[in-house]
C-alpha cells in the first residue's frame, strides 16, 4: 500500500492546541508538506506570529524563531540577511499582520525581501479573546464590536493583499482558502509557487489564506465553513492578485 | 595597535563594531548618532557587511532579533527617543538569551525632549529599559578610545553572556574628534559557532528562538536563570576608575562626559586645597555598588554629577547605605556642566579651606 | 491477517470537529459513540472496503489525524 496522505515530517508529533474545526491546522499541515515536497526542511527557518498560532514553533519540524506582536516581517529579515541561501517563512494572523505589524509587513514586501507569507485571514482576534481587527467584515459581531462592525467608526474591512500589489518588492501576492478539499488543494498549490519564489530569488511573496474561527464566530465547525463561503468570500475575492511571469 | 587616527566619535564606534568582527546593522536615523549608520552604510560594502536602514526603530529592533537568533554578531545605534521604540525588540532579545550590541547617543528628554548631551536616560539604561525582570550591561566610556575598546568589548560580553550590551554615551561623546587606536580586527569568520542560532536544522532537531514560557514555573525557572546571569555580571563585569580616592574627603561619582568635566573640576579643586577624589563608573550595570560602599569608610562626602536632575544619584545612595551624605548636582535639558560649576559645588560641601 | 485498511484515523489526535464527515464521497466517515482520553467523540470509518483513497478527509481534516492508503 502505498500512503497517498499522511504526516508531513516537517511537523513535529505535538498535538496543536487550536480549538476543535480551526483551520489554522490546515494551514500548517500544507505549510509543512510543501517544505517536505521541496525537500526544504533541514534549510528552513520559520518565524511564528503573536496570536493564535504564536505556538507555531512547537509545531514545525524547523529552525523556528518566535517574533513579537506583527515584527515577524523584520525579524525574518534579520534571519534572511544573515542566512540569504536559507528558506525563511513567516506565518501571522489578521492580527498581527493587518494591524499591529503593517509597517513591518509593507516595508518587507517593499524591500523585495526574500522571504514568503503565510497571511492567515480569520477576520477576528483569536487568542486575545475574539475582537475586532482591522479585517472584520462590515456589521460583524465581536467582543469590541458587540453591535456588528460600524464602518462610520472602526473604518473598513482592511485589504492587506490588494494594498501590497502595489509595492514593486512583491512579486506573488493572493489569496486562497482552505473550506474544502479544493480549495484547500489549491492553496497548498500557492504556497508551494510562493516559496519557489523566494528558493529562485524572485521577491516577496505573501499567500493570504481565508480561515476560520468557530470558537469567536461562535459557530459550530461546519457552519463556520459555510460562513467563510457566504460572507468572507465577498469581502476577500480568491484568486492571484499580482504574480510572476514563468513561475509554476 | 595600530596607528592613532583622529576620529569623531560615532564614527569611531561604528569603526569598533566592523573590528569586533561585527557584519549586520539595523537601524533607524535619529540626531545625534547619524554619523554612526553612515559609517557602516559607507564601509560595509568592503567588508561584506549588511546595513539595513529599517522603516522604524521598533523594526529595526526586531531585525537585530532575527540576526541575532540567526547567530550574527549585530549592532543597532540610536538616540533616546529611538532607544524607547527600540525596548520591544530588546526585551525580546534579553528574554530570548541573544547576543546583540545597541548603542545609545543620549539626548535631553522626556518626549522629544532636545538634541543636546544628555544623561537622563540611566534609569532607562540600568532599570527601566522595557516589561519583564532582565538587565542589560551598560557600559559608558569618558572617551572616544574607551568608545572604541567598550564598543569591541561589547560583542565579547554580549557572547559571553548571551545577553544584550547596551553603551551609552551622550551628544558629546558622539560628536568630540578625538586620537584613537584600533585593536587588531577580528575576523567573524573564525568566531566560534553558535549551536543554539536558527541557521537550518541540517542534521539536527530545531532550534527555538523564543521568549514565551506558559507555565508559571517554567518562566520562573527561566527568570531565576536570567538572574543568575546578572548574579554573575556583578561578580565579574564590574569595571570603574578611581582617581585620588586615596586621600579624597569628598569622592565625586561621575560617568561618561559628566566624568570628564568633573576631573578638570577636581584638579580646580584641589589646587585650592580640597581633597577631592572620583569614582567613575565605567559599566553602569552591574554597578561598582562595593568600591563605593568601600570607600564610604574613609571619606567625609559623596557628589554624583550627572546630566540629569538625579538617577545614579539613587545607586550611589543605595550603595553608601546611609553611611555618608551623598549630594547631588546636575544640570539637564542639554545644557552641560563647567567645572566652575562643579568646583562650587565641592566647596559648598566641602566649606571654607 | 486482517485487510490492510485503507484509512487510518489517530483517534487520539482527533478533537470531533466533523469536518472531514461531509467531505467523503462515499460517505462512510462517522463520529464514534465512544470518546478518546480528551473526551471527543473520534471521527472513524468501519466500512473500510467502501473507502476509494480519495484523502479527501484528510485533506481536510485540522489535525492531521487520517493517513490514507492505495493499492499500488
Amino acid at each position: 500500500m502505498k500512503e497517498v496522505a499522511g504526516y508531513p515530517d516537517a511537523l513535529t508529533d505535538k498535538q496543536f492546541h487550536y480549538c476543535p474545526g480551526c483551520t489554522h491546522g490546515i494551514i500548517h499541515r500544507i505549510v509543512a508538506e510543501v517544505i517536505d515536497e521541496l525537500d526544504i526542511r533541514e534549510e528552513t527557518i520559520g518565524v511564528a506570529p503573536v496570536g493564535c498560532s504564536v505556538l507555531a514553533y512547537e509545531y514545525f519540524n524547523v529552525d523556528m524563531h518566535e517574533a513579537s506582536h506583527g515584527r515577524a516581517p523584520a525579524v525574518a529579515t534579520g534571519i534572511k540577511r544573515v542566512h540569504p541561501d536559507k528558506f525563511v517563512f513567516t506565518y501571522q494572523g489578521d492580527g498581527d499582520l493587518a494591524s499591529i505589524g503593517t509597517a513591518e509587513i509593507v516595508h518587507a514586501a517593499n524591500r523585495g525581501e526574500l522571504i514568503s507569507t503565510i497571511f492567515v485571514n480569520n477576520a477576528i482576534y483569536g487568542m486575545t479573546g475574539g475582537q475586532m481587527a482591522p479585517t472584520s467584515l462590515e456589521g460583524q459581531k465581536t467582543t469590541t464590536s458587540p453591535f456588528g462592525r460600524d464602518v462610520r467608526e472602526a473604518g473598513h474591512p482592511i485589504r492587506m493583499s490588494e494594498m501590497l500589489t502595489q509595492l514593486d518588492g512583491a512579486v506573488y501576492i493572493t489569496r486562497v482558502s482552505v473550506h474544502d478539499p479544493q480549495h484547500i488543494k489549491q492553496a497548498k498549490k500557492a504556497i508551494k509557487k510562493a516559496f519557489k519564489i523566494q528558493l529562485e530569488g524572485k521577491g516577496f511573496a505573501l499567500v493570504e489564506v481565508l480561515s476560520t474561527c468557530p470558537t469567536n464566530w461562535g459557530m459550530k465547525p461546519s457552519d463556520s465553513i459555510e460562513w467563510l463561503k457566504n460572507n468572507m468570500m465577498e469581502t476577500y475575492p480568491l484568486g492571484d492578485l499580482k504574480t510572476p511571469e514563468g513561475v509554476e | 595597535m595600530g596607528e592613532k587616527v583622529l576620529m569623531k566619535g560615532n564614527e569611531a564606534i561604528a569603526e569598533a563594531a566592523i573590528r569586533a568582527g561585527c557584519r549586520y546593522f539595523f537601524g533607524y536615523p535619529i540626531t545625534p548618532q547619524s554619523e554612526l549608520p553612515a559609517y557602516l552604510a559607507r564601509k560595509f560594502p568592503e567588508v561584506g557587511g549588511t546595513f539595513l536602514q529599517a522603516e522604524s526603530e521598533v523594526a529595526a529592533s526586531n531585525m537585530i532579533y532575527g540576526a541575532a537568533g540567526a547567530g550574527a554578531r549585530v549592532l543597532t545605534s540610536s538616540s533616546s527617543p529611538g532607544i524607547s521604540l527600540k525596548a520591544e525588540g530588546i526585551s525580546y532579545i534579553a528574554g530570548a538569551e541573544l547576543p546583540a550590541v545597541i548603542i545609545n547617543i543620549m539626548r535631553g528628554g522626556p518626549g522629544l525632549g532636545s538634541i543636546q548631551p544628555s544623561q537622563a536616560d540611566y534609569f532607562q539604561a540600568t532599570k527601566g529599559m522595557a516589561h519583564g525582570d532582565f538587565s542589560l550591561t551598560v557600559l559608558a566610556p569618558s572617551t572616544v578610545q574607551e568608545a572604541v575598546d567598550l564598543t569591541m568589548e561589547a560583542f565579547e560580553i554580549a557572547d559571553r553572556y548571551r545577553n544584550p550590551v547596551l553603551l551609552v554615551g551622550d551628544g558629546i561623546i558622539g560628536q568630540m574628534m578625538e586620537p584613537v587606536e584600533f585593536k587588531e580586527a577580528i575576523d567573524p569568520d573564525e568566531l566560534p559557532k553558535k549551536e543554539w542560532a536558527t541557521d537550518g536544522a541540517k542534521g539536527r532537531e530545531p532550534n527555538v528562538i523564543n521568549s514565551l514560557a506558559l507555565e508559571p514555573e517554567d518562566l520562573e525557572d527561566h527568570n531565576m536563570k536570567l538572574k543568575a546571569k546578572y548574579d554573575k555580571m556583578k561578580e565579574e563585569e564590574v569595571r570603574y576608575e578611581e582617581l585620588y580616592t586615596d586621600d579624597a574627603d569628598i569622592i565625586i561619582v561621575a560617568y561618561g562626559t559628566t566624568a570628564r568635566i568633573s576631573s578638570r573640576a577636581i584638579e580646580m579643586a584641589r589646587k585650592e586645597g580640597y581633597k577631592v577624589g572620583m569614582i567613575r563608573p565605567i559599566t553602569l550595570f552591574p554597578f561598582p555598588t562595593d568600591i563605593i560602599n568601600e570607600t564610604a569608610d574613609r571619606v567625609d562626602d559623596f557628589l554624583a554629577v550627572e546630566m540629569s536632575t538625579g538617577q545614579m544619584v539613587e545607586d550611589v545612595r543605595l550603595a553608601v547605605n546611609g553611611k555618608k551624605p551623598v549630594h547631588f548636582y546636575g544640570r539637564t535639558g542639554g545644557v552641560v556642566p563647567s567645572p566652575e560649576e562643579i568646583v562650587n559645588k565641592i566647596k559648598e560641601i566641602g566649606g571654607e579651606k | 491477517m486482517e485487510k490492510e485498511k485503507s484509512v487510518v484515523f489517530n483517534e487520539e489526535r482527533c478533537k470531533g470537529c466533523e469536518l472531514c464527515v461531509p467531505v467523503c464521497p462515499v460517505n462512510i466517515i462517522s463520529m464514534a459513540d465512544d470518546i478518546n482520553s480528551h473526551g471527543y467523540h473520534y471521527a472513524q470509518v468501519k466500512e473500510q472496503d467502501k473507502c476509494i483513497s480519495c484523502a479527501m478527509c484528510a485533506t481536510m481534516c485540522p489535525d492531521v489525524v487520517i493517513s490514507v492508503y492505495k493499492e499500488e
